[in-house]
Order: C-alpha cells, then sequence, then structure tokens
C-alpha cells in the first residue's frame, strides 16, 4: 500500500508515493530523478548516499523513505547556487579529488557539513569527519587536500 | 523487504497499544543496525513503529542530578555537548566511537543497547557508569540495570509491547571518573574485538572507594564484572592491584572465536583493556580532584 509523503528537499516542497520498506535513496533516485545521490553498499559504510537530514549528516539508505514525513532534506542536487560550484566542489576539481565521481556527492555534502560546523578543522579533524566516505579511486589524499583548501577559500572569503 | 505498514505514534500509549495489538512489529529509532538487518533478511518485520515523533524520546539533558538520555535521540546530539563530554568522558568516548559521521547523526545509544549486539560499544561504557534504562508498557513502568537488559546476542528483556524510553546515568562526583576502551585493527569505522569500561571513585587520600568494571564482546552479553570492581577497591591502582584486575576480567569473559579474534586472544587483551581503562579513569579522577582543590 503506497504511502503519502510531503516533504521538504533543498527548500522546495515535495510530495512523492512510497512504501513502508522503500529506502530515502532509492526515493531520491527512481521516483524522484534526483539521481546525484549515489548508492554504493546499501548497509551505511560508503556514504555515497549521504544526505543531509534535518540539519545532521545520514546515509539514505539507512533512511525510510516514509520517515522524510515533515521532514527537510539537503542532496547534492542544492549545494551548488546556478552562477557558481560550492568551494568544496571547486576546490575537489581543482585538486583532482575525484575520478570515477560516485563517491563524490557524498563527500561534498559531508565535507560542506563539515566545514558549516568548523571553519578550520585540522586535517586529523577531516579525516576522521570523511571515515564514513568510501573512494576506492583517489587514495583519499586528493580529498583530504581538498577539503582543507576549501575550508582556506571560505575562510578568506568571509574576512 | 516486505512491510505491510509503517506508524508513527505521538505518544508511548499510542506506540505501546500498537506493540500489544499486532504481532509482527519491530521498534524503529535511527535504523542504522534495523535497515541492514532487514536488507539481509536477518529481520523481516511485517510492521514497522517509528518511535522518534514521541514527544521528548530524541531529548538529551544534563543535570546536576545526572544525564538523561531520550532512547532514540541521535548519538551527535551527545558528542557534540562539550557539558556531557566533561561529566563523563568514558560513556561519550564509547559513543564516538560508533559508527561514521553518518551513522552518529542517527543512530542513538537505546538503540544501540536495544540490539543487543555483544560488541556494542556503548553498553560496557554504560554498565561502567551506572545506567538505568526507563522501560514503558501496557502494565506499567519499570527500571532495569544496563547490566541487566540484555539477555543475548540480539535479544534483549522487553516484552511484546514495552519500550525503551530513555536511560538515566547518575552524574559522578569530584573523585569519580570513567573511560572506555575498545580493541579495533582500525582506528574507526570498526566493530571491537573487546572493550572495556570502567568507573572508579577516589577518596581524598586517593584511594579507590568505588569501582565498576565492564568488558564488551567477551560473552555473549556485556558483563558487569564485580571480581574486577573488587581487585581495584581499597588499592591506590599499584602494579598488582591493577594486574589482579586484568586477571578477574579474563576469567568473567567466555569469547568466541570468529575472523576479529580467537577466543584465547580475546580473553587476554580484555584485561589489558581494562586495566589501561581503570587507569585512565583514575587519571581523570585525581584531575577532578585537583580541579575541585
Ligand atoms: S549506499 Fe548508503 S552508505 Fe553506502
Ligand atoms: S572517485 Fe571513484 S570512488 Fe571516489
Amino acid at each position: 500500500m503506497a504511502i503519502h509523503v510531503t516533504t521538504s528537499i533543498n527548500a522546495e516542497p515535495v510530495e512523492f508515493l512510497c512504501e513502508a520498506d522503500d529506502t530515502l535513496v532509492h526515493v531520491l533516485r527512481d521516483t524522484l530523478n534526483l539521481t546525484g545521490t549515489k548508492e554504493g553498499c546499501s548497509t551505511g559504510d560508503c556514504g555515497a548516499c549521504t544526505i543531509v537530514l534535518d540539519g545532521r549528516l545520514a546515509c539514505s539508505c539507512l533512511v525510510l523513505g516514509v520517515e522524510a514525513e515533515g521532514k527537510s532534506i539537503e542532496t547534492i542536487e542544492g549545494v551548488a547556487t546556478p552562477g557558481a560550484l560550492h568551494a568544496v566542489q571547486q576546490s575537489l576539481l581543482d585538486h583532482a579529488g575525484l575520478q570515477c565521481g560516485i563517491c563524490t556527492p557524498g563527500i561534498v555534502v559531508a565535507a560542506r557539513a563539515l566545514l558549516e560546523r568548523n571553519a578550520d578543522p585540522s586535517e586529523e579533524e577531516v579525516r576522521y569527519w570523511l571515515a564514513g566516505n568510501l573512494c576506492r579511486c583517489t587514495g583519499y589524499d586528493k580529498i583530504i587536500r581538498a577539503v582543507l583548501a576549501a575550508a582556506q577559500d571560505l575562510r578568506e572569503a568571509a574576512s | 523487504m516486505t512491510v505491510s505498514r509503517f506508524y508513527s505514534p505521538q505518544s508511548i500509549a499510542e506506540a505501546t497499544a500498537i506493540l500489544r495489538q499486532q504481532s509482527g512489529c519491530q521498534v524503529l529509532a535511527g535504523g542504522t543496525d534495523l535497515l541492514v538487518q532487514m536488507r539481509n533478511g536477518v529481520k523481516q518485520p511485517e510492521y514497522i513503529v517509528d518511535i522518534k515523533e514521541i514527544p521528548g524520546i530524541r531529548d538529551v539533558t544534563l543535570t546536576n542530578q545526572g544525564l538523561t538520555l531520550g532512547a532514540a535521540a541521535p548519538a551527535q546530539s551527545v558528542t557534540e555537548r562539550p557539558d556531557i563530554a566533561a561529566a563523563y568522558p568514558g560513556l561519550v568516548e564509547a559513543i564516538d566511537m560508533i559508527g561514521s559521521t553518518q551513522i552518529q547523526g542517527r543512530c542513538s545509544v537505546g538503540g544501540n543497547l536495544c540490539n543487543a549486539s555483544p560488541a556494542a560499544d556503548t553498553v560496557p561504557a554504560l554498565i561502567a557508569v551506572g545506567a538505568v534504562c526507563h522501560v514503558v508498557g501496557g502494565e506499567g513502568v519499570r527500571q532495569v540495570r544496563v547490566e541487566d537488559f540484555n539477555t543475548g546476542p540480539g535479544e534483549n528483556c522487553l516484552k511484546r509491547d514495552e519500550l525503551l524510553i530513555s536511560l538515566f546515568i547518575p552524574r559522578p562526583g569530584v573523585g569519580s571518573a570513567d573511560a572506555y576502551l575498545r580493541f579495533t585493527p582500525r582506528t574507526e569505522m570498526d566493530i571491537a574485538v573487546v572493550g572495556a569500561g570502567v568507573s572508579l571513585s577516589l577518596d581524598p587520600m586517593g584511594t579507590v572507594s568505588a569501582a565498576r568494571v565492564a568488558i564488551g564482546a567477551a560473552a555473549p552479553t556485556a558483563l558487569l564484572v564485580e571480581e574486577a570492581a573488587a581487585a581495584i577497591i581499597g588499592t591506590t591502582l599499584e602494579e598488582s592491584a591493577l594486574a589482579a584486575l586484568a586477571a578477574a576480567a579474563g576469567a568473567a569473559a567466555s569469547p568466541i572465536s570468529d575472523k576479529r579474534g580467537s577466543a584465547g586472544y580475546r580473553t587476554k587483551v580484555v584485561g589489558v583493556m581494562a586495566r589501561r581503562a581503570a587507569q585512565i579513569a583514575c587519571d581523570r579522577a585525581q584531575q577532578r580532584q585537583r580541579r575541585a582543590h
């Protein structure tokens, strides 16, 4: 029996129908065509499906679609503005912090959440924060440098 | 997965009524264990009862009496509070070891307890600090000590219509502190080979006046090891006391052998973790005594 859900995604009101056991990542990708969010492992280990749910990072493979009722969701599609990439996105490009790109949306969403909480994280803090975002391609070093550089860019822009 | 209905009760009474009326219900909090178990077929609930909309069940409150953790409060709502980390450093260390940032945004201490994994990090830490569960069911309210809550791997003492509502942890005194250590091959995103939580109190002369020692991943459930605590009470944690504590922790262990470690290895290492945790708890308690002067 399909359930009607009313939620907010990237500050837009959204309604959808889903089954009681549909995961949010499936709803985002298959029902709402928001395919920026990726599904890697489906078990909370890889972070490719990272979203923000009511202000906290979450794996959308471990959230049911019905749990979105009345909540506020942010996905990778809401990160860039029409005119410009987010500093984390630009920095990942500048530092070659992506190859196949499957992990990248999750890393952008997670790194942005870190920089919103901590404008000047240490390398260790970045590595711990992103420990749940696996990348099979880059070896992580460029990703970590890109996030540290984005933090610096954002601090300079703010000062 | 074929779940036929999703409930989102708005009160404890509504939740316990649903649990009483239907069999095949599964309670959902953060879902970080449940959705994986549903995906791999370990759990196939017919009905899901999401408790997160029950008022207060995600609240985290620290007072002079102690800490109340709503059963569905996300781990991050605890770890981001410096006041809680200052009062219960060992417990917060344990909570901060669960999964990734993304997992900690959803998973709850209450869920970690109810899931009843023998390797759950928060459970020995909760036992060490004397946490008590507030359980509500159709027949009323009861308090259960955390060491009595889980009855086996994946099994807890809750009756069909009972819910864990919150955990209460009394505030440690001036000369008291806790610590939690686990052994894992990786520094994060890993599951304990063994873990040990210790809380202890020092008298003004620096002698251990009270202690609680708990071990995890070393038996079907996390255990309170009273013999290990007895080994350090009345001592100043000299080498012989720590050795006796480690021996008692190892003697209480009845671990399995699996890919994370053999039974013999776990038995040895759990004692090492317990004595190190006791030393850290003691150092912290001394710091608190110094600061209070
Ligand atoms: S797909 Fe969700 S964590 Fe991997
Ligand atoms: S760029 Fe391929 S997984 Fe990260």
